[in-house]
């Protein structure tokens, strides 16, 4: 027997109001390994965990590049992801191409919103399994953006989203106050310790081989940093970490 | 019958054109680009006047030549919407490239690619002549001159666009050396030679051709990059 | 009839819209049938018919002025004599118009639709005029394309964030920034003195009277313009388009206030229009040539 006799497909509401196929792809979101995004007043900043299927195989990739100005962390379905990611590219080189100026984040969250919103209304389509952690700079400043397989999207101060996304969601709530004040060096490594919430204590924690990081902001192209270049932010996990403890208790 | 009785009088029996003013797609917008390459820099200048298809100057302060990469220009005269056109399609194409294959498009490629743009363009093309100049993945310096259909050619030195046919003979006398009995010096010309060099004949040509002046841009090309500089023409 | 074979693009000989269809066939002495498929079946503006003349704009101190007459022409007809060709687009463009006017009524409901379409993002910006400037120009490039374009010379000024914006687009998709633009007639008579009169820092004071004064010089030259004008102004106040201004031209009125008085000595005053006109020519030309 199903679980449900709702959930077969993307156009039936179930008798309480809900539509199982999308929230079985909101879980498909919380499978992925986790990303963490926040910003300052002039920054914003990607950091996300990278997971290998074996010890032969690659990690795989986590965050994107849209534009000079925008990209993104991913998690769930990677396949979904990078049809996500190229239409995110195709629309802000169209806009560019038109305008001769970036697109405004909103404008192209808006767009791949309603994009996955026609995925979770039409027969026969499947939602995107794939959340996405967009961090962007234009002109009304740094922003961070959550979208979902559901086609919401939410503006935040600091986010997380896949495995035990709610670790470092707790850790964030406890320090977004003093984010908006931060350097960029400052919050890369709140996004870490964010993130090293995340990883189970049994498991190996941050090396330079599973984290990503990406910073965007006034005068700072979208950037990733990955292998050996996290090294010296990973250092200052621990080096920082007498002076974090004080507020922790607070 | 009426009409046939007309006919014998005296008037030529013609058939009269209708003046019908018709639509002109192209504007020439005039203006002169030109490159010179060596074992390790390319040197690119372009006048930055921008004529009305006539007598009259437009603006004097459009520039001619584009950055595509660290290591690319390209220098382009004749209809400055095509330009504009040719250019958004090149660069929108590069930064996918450059997206895609995690680096940008080496000079070479870029030359050839945009003879491809240019011949998918044959049958109704863009009004650009165009010189792809800069410093392949070596770091030697390399030039490339199109026609507006694609036709294209790697050579060391050219010339495009209305001071053309005053520039380029210039040009295969003093960087070409060609048909000199006695060669005085090194046949490659120095990066300072060349640049000096470049300076004069841009200025050679806002002397005689009426759609080069305003000002110049002076374009060094090297491995360490791209560098713009502004230099002084007759506002003539 | 045009050969079928390509020819290489030699200005004005290569019939790439197919015109010649048409043309030819206006053309003949014999009776096209009736019930040809291509005669007329696609509508395009090869020719204006409704036409407004130059538009004039310089860059101040702390913002943009542009100045246009309220005239239309049809041919030689001074059609409608109280036409604004200037309109604003959102909170801080202006866009001055010459040449068809239906098609910048045309062009003006595109806009309208991209800024109603700005708005309605709800964001928190608009679309500077920087972009609404490129829009136009790919809107220009795009319809000459078609052989199909908009036969206007547009003039675009605005100001925001601080910083002021002056280009020019016209019907084949030419666009460039300048600190002083003038389109049409003007490019002939009025760019000639604003090139020996602007200077940078200009108060707003002197660039309206500059404007005036080129507007004035084209009214005396230019016989499809006409003295009623209006100015525009974009600054960081926002946005103004005046209301008609008479140009003070009164020795070439017309009727009753033209006519010539009889001196004291009953001799016909002798005109002295013909100096008055050229005053300010001379005034200019003579720092000019």
């Amino acid at each position: 027997m199903y679980r449900n006799q709702y959930d077969s497909d993307i156009t039936t509401f179930s008798p309480s109001g809900r539509i199982h196929q999308i929230e079985y792809a909101m879980e498909a979101v919380k499978q992925g390994s986790a990303a963490v995004a926040l910003k300052s007043k002039k920054y914003a900043v990607l950091v996300s965990l990278k997971r290998s299927s074996s010890e032969l195989g690659s990690y795989q990739k986590k965050l994107f590049v849209v534009d000079d100005h925008i990209g993104i962390a991913i998690s769930g379905l990677t396949a979904d992801a990078r049809v996500l990611c190229n239409y995110m590219r195709n629309e802000c080189s169209n806009y560019k191409y038109i305008y001769e100026s970036d697109m405004r984040v909103e404008r192209l969250i808006t767009k791949v919103a309603d994009k996955s919103q026609v995925h979770t209304q039409r027969y026969g389509r499947r939602p995107y399994g794939v959340g996405l952690l967009v961090a962007g700079y234009d002109q009304t400043g740094a922003h961070v953006y959550q979208t979902c397989p559901s086609g919401n999207y939410y503006s935040y101060k600091a986010i997380s989203i896949g495995a035990r996304s709610q670790s470092a969601k707790t850790y964030l709530e406890k320090y977004f106050d003093s984010f908006e004040q931060c350097d960029l060096k400052e919050l890369i490594v709140h996004g870490l310790r964010a993130l090293r919430e995340t990883i189970p204590n049994t498991d190996t924690g941050l090396t330079t081989k599973n984290v990503s990081i990406a910073i965007v902001g006034e005068d700072q192209k979208f950037k990733i940093i990955e292998g050996d270049d996290t090294q010296d932010y990973l250092n200052l996990i621990e080096s920082g970490e007498e002076a974090a403890q004080p507020m922790q208790q607070d | 019958m009426m009409m046939d009785d007309l006919k014998l009088t005296a008037l030529p029996e013609k058939e009269v054109p209708i003046s019908h003013h018709r639509f002109e797609p192209y504007v020439d917008n005039g203006g002169t680009v030109l490159a010179v390459a060596g074992s390790n820099y390319c040197i690119v200048a372009g006048d930055t006047r921008m004529s009305d298809g006539g007598y009259g100057i437009q603006t004097r302060h459009y520039t001619k030549v584009f950055k595509l990469t660290d290591k690319c220009v390209i220098a382009t005269s004749g209809m400055q919407a095509d330009t504009i056109a040719l250019r958004k399609r090149l660069d929108t194409q590069l930064r996918q490239y450059e997206r895609d294959h995690g680096k940008s498009m080496s000079t070479p490629a870029i030359a050839q690619f945009l003879s491809n743009t240019l011949y998918h363009k044959r049958f109704f093309p863009f009004y650009t002549f165009n010189l792809v100049a800069g410093v392949d993945e070596d770091g030697i310096g390399c030039v490339w001159t199109y026609d507006a259909v694609g036709s294209h050619e790697r050579v060391r030195f050219s010339s495009q666009g209305s001071g053309n046919q005053l520039i380029q003979p210039l040009l295969d006398n003093q960087v070409g050396k060609f048909n000199q009995q006695i060669v005085d010096g090194p046949r490659e010309l120095s990066a300072e030679q060349a640049l000096s060099l470049v300076k004069d004949a841009i200025t050679s040509a806002g002397e005689r051709d009426i759609y080069t002046g305003d000002f110049a841009d002076i374009v060094t090309i090297d491995q360490k990059g791209v560098h713009f500089e502004k230099f002084d023409l007759k506002l003539d | 009839m045009s050969s079928e074979h390509f020819k290489y693009p030699v200005f004005g000989q290569v019939d790439y819209f197919k015109y010649n269809n048409v043309a030819s066939q206006l053309a003949s002495h014999t009776p096209s049938p009736s019930h040809s498929q291509e005669l007329g079946a696609k509508k395009r503006t090869v020719d204006p018919i409704v036409t407004g003349t130059s538009v004039i704009a310089i860059k101040y101190n702390g913002g943009v002025v542009m100045g246009a007459d309220t005239l239309l022409s049809y041919g030689s007809l001074a059609r409608f004599n109280n036409i604004e060709r200037m309109k604003k687009f959102g909170k801080s463009t202006i866009i001055g118009a010459g040449g068809e006017y239906s098609d910048f009524q045309n062009l003006s409901q595109v806009l309208d639709d991209l800024v109603v379409d700005d708005g309605c993002t709800d964001d928190g910006t608009t679309l500077s005029t920087t972009e609404i400037w490129n829009y136009i120009a790919r809107v220009m490039y795009n319809r000459r394309n078609k052989g199909d374009p908009y036969w206007n010379s547009l003039v675009v000024i605005g100001h925001d964030n601080n910083k002021s914006f002056l280009g020019k687009v016209d019907l084949v998709g030419t666009c460039y920034q300048d600190n002083f633009i003038a389109s049409g007639y003007g490019s002939h008579i009025a760019l000639p003195l604003l090139r020996k009169a602007y200077k940078e820092d200009m108060t707003l004071d002197e660039a309206k009277t500059l404007i005036q004064d080129c507007l004035r010089v084209l009214f005396y030259r230019d016989a499809r313009s006409s003295r009623f004008i209006q100015l525009s102004i974009a600054n960081a106040d926002g946005l103004v388009i005046t209301e008609q201004i008479a140009l003070d031209t009164d020795k070439w009125d017309s009727g009753d206030s033209a006519k010539k008085k009889k001196n004291q000595d009953g001799r016909k005053k002798k005109n002295n229009y013909r100096n008055d006109s050229t005053q300010v020519i001379l005034e200019y030309g003579h720092n000019v040539v």
